[in-house]
């Protein structure tokens, strides 16, 4: 068993409804989606989010798009118009989330655990002027 | 088995129509606008607040001004909810554009009826009271928007018609879908809900191999072809940049969802955990099977009361120390203020570097101290009258010079402004006892 942040097996898009916020993690195959729908708890989600978060949590499976939806209330400060939060609609959220540690297997966090970071700059080597 | 063509053409108030050129090439048969945010009512509110002409998204113009030569050829209609919270503004200033511009011959029509403050005996209990709302209104579906397109117009504006209703709509009238056919409701909800947020689905904000996705200065915005059974091909114009694939689409579509299994909309409660997406290559995805159940019966509805005024100031410190210099400036900014007198409601400290964007999330620097090259602190704070919440801005400048931590960097140059707050406040109303006062005006242009 190897221990990974969860950055390094999904990706997230976070967005909002009033005063809650939600995350959607996607996983890139079906073996990492079961182990994240095992350990992705709304008690750890809580446990990592601290004070950012005063209401509910619950987390959706959404198993055909091999995702898991983290629903939580109480997450913006007031929520838009509310909030004094810069993020005051949780779009940085997401990757709040993605900080986890999760326990993967050793064959598939070798098959996993090799996310490249972004480069540098993206763009550097773009047609300039541009098309 | 026929299909019919839409696309979108706007995914928030802020938004820019230069993609609509290349949409414009794939000859979608409807263009839908969406332009409300939540947080987008209380925009407009406080717009309408200052001059009662205002309250629509004001950039509608820019966005005609690309479609109408295809609307007018008669190759598109335009449905947008960008009359916001009131439509009827909305029209008068299009058809005011559209006299000098000197575009005539098409015809326009408003949905009228979301605007809830007339009906304080409908709303939710524990709502404030009418007299005390900004705007309360009710997220309508799609059925007044097939109303119009069946009065032959060319442009629909609508106020609060939830985000996929508008494209829901065209897909209703031009398939014949009756209103008890969940499936396919189900079906015409997903597809407004992909391409409702406009680049969202074609490789914006996109959070895997985000620095992948081709030609982001020429970026997609969305299209779908949906035939009779409510499959859809979710696609992008070829010559734009973005991306169209399994991961770009599954990010939207769970994009602002609670529960998948019971997405609830005015029209259809839908069930987003049936469907398949499926990847044909070329910016191709095909996604089938979504399934439905019988609406609810109650429309959201979202109002606003103002709450106070904020204001806030960012200020930057250097290495070293710039963790430390953050949070002492802080700390004897709140002091001066309290010594004053100044009665504030509530103090947010952020500081941009550290911990501003994941909050407790972010573990704590092993050491105490971190040894950040730069930190940004950001203070933001709320006041019941705008007076105070202008006086505080007037302890916090003047710690550039009188203050011990050094090297202070006004990080935003603008002088702090008080702004108005508004508490948001979401119920369910009965469609039934809305749905009457909802109607069609229809004008020609």
């Amino acid at each position: 068993m190897a221990t990974l942040r969860l950055a390094q097996v999904a990706f997230a898009r976070s967005g909002d409804k009033g005063d809650s916020a939600n995350v959607a993690l996607f996983a890139p195959d079906r073996a990492t989606y079961d182990v994240l729908a095992e350990q992705i708890t709304p008690a750890r989600v809580r446990e990592l989010m601290g004070a950012f978060v005063t209401g509910e949590i619950s987390v959706h499976p959404v198993a055909n798009v091999l995702a898991l939806n983290v629903v939580m209330r109480g997450a913006l400060g007031g929520g838009g118009p509310a909030s004094l939060r810069a993020d005051n609609l949780g779009k940085a959220l997401g990757g709040a989330l993605l900080r986890l540690p999760v326990d993967v297997p050793d064959d598939l966090a070798d098959h996993l655990g090799r996310r490249e970071p972004a480069p540098r700059d993206p763009y550097a080597e773009a047609d300039w002027p541009l098309r | 088995m026929s299909t019919v063509r839409i696309a979108g053409g706007q995914g928030f108030y802020g938004d820019a129509p230069g993609p609509l050129a290349d949409v414009l090439a794939e000859e979608p048969a409807y263009v839908c606008l969406e332009a409300l945010a939540e947080l987008t009512l209380s925009v407009l509110a406080k717009d309408r607040a200052r001059d009662e002409s205002l309250g629509y998204t004001r950039d509608l113009p820019l966005y005609l001004l690309e479609l109408m030569p295809a609307v007018l050829a008669g190759r598109t209609k335009v449905i947008t909810n960008a009359g916001g919270i009131n439509p009827v503004a909305a029209a008068r200033m299009v058809s005011q554009a559209a006299d000098r511009f000197g575009f005539s011959g098409f015809t326009v029509a408003t949905v009228l009826g979301d605007d809830l403050r007339g009906r304080p005996e409908i709303l939710p209990a524990g709502f404030p009271d009418a007299d005390a709302l900004l705007f309360a209104n009710a997220y309508l579906g799609a059925r007044p928007v097939v109303a119009a397109l069946e009065a032959g117009a060319d442009l629909v504006i609508t106020g609060r018609v939830a985000d996929a209703a508008l494209f829901l709509a065209p897909l209703v009238h031009e398939h014949g879908w009756s209103w008890d056919d969940w499936d396919r409701l189900a079906a015409g909800t997903v597809v407004g809900h992909l391409l409702e947020c406009s680049g969202q689905v074609t490789g914006g904000n996109h959070a895997g191999r985000w620095w992948d996705v081709p030609d982001p200065w020429r970026f997609a915005f969305p299209l779908a072809d949906v035939a009779s059974d409510g499959t859809a091909e979710i696609f992008k114009p070829a010559d734009a940049g973005g991306r169209v694939d399994f991961d770009t689409v599954r990010q939207q579509l769970l994009y602002e969802v609670h529960d998948p299994a019971a997405y609830l909309t005015p029209d259809v409660v839908v069930d987003m955990t049936t469907l398949t997406l499926a990847d044909l290559g070329a910016d191709r995805v095909r996604v089938s099977g979504a399934s439905g159940a019988p609406r609810t019966g109650s429309y959201k509805v979202v109002g606003a009361t103002a709450d106070g005024y904020a204001a806030e100031a960012s200020i930057a410190f250097g290495w070293p120390d710039a963790e430390a210099k953050a949070r002492a400036a802080a700390d004897i900014a709140r002091k001066r203020v309290a010594v004053a007198g100044l009665a504030v409601d509530d103090w947010h400290v952020e500081l941009f570097g550290v911990n501003a964007l994941h909050g407790p999330a972010v573990p704590l620097h092993p050491a105490g101290q971190s040894d950040l090259a730069e930190v940004v602190l950001r203070l933001a704070w709320r006041c019941a009258d705008s007076d105070t919440c202008a006086q505080v801005a007037r302890h916090i400048v003047p710690l550039g010079l009188s203050a011990p931590p050094p090297g202070l960097t006004p990080a935003n140059r603008a002088r702090p402004r008080p702004s108005t707050q508004l508490a948001l406040h979401t119920g369910l109303v009965d469609a039934a006892a809305v749905d009457p006062d909802v109607g069609v005006h229809v004008e020609e242009v």
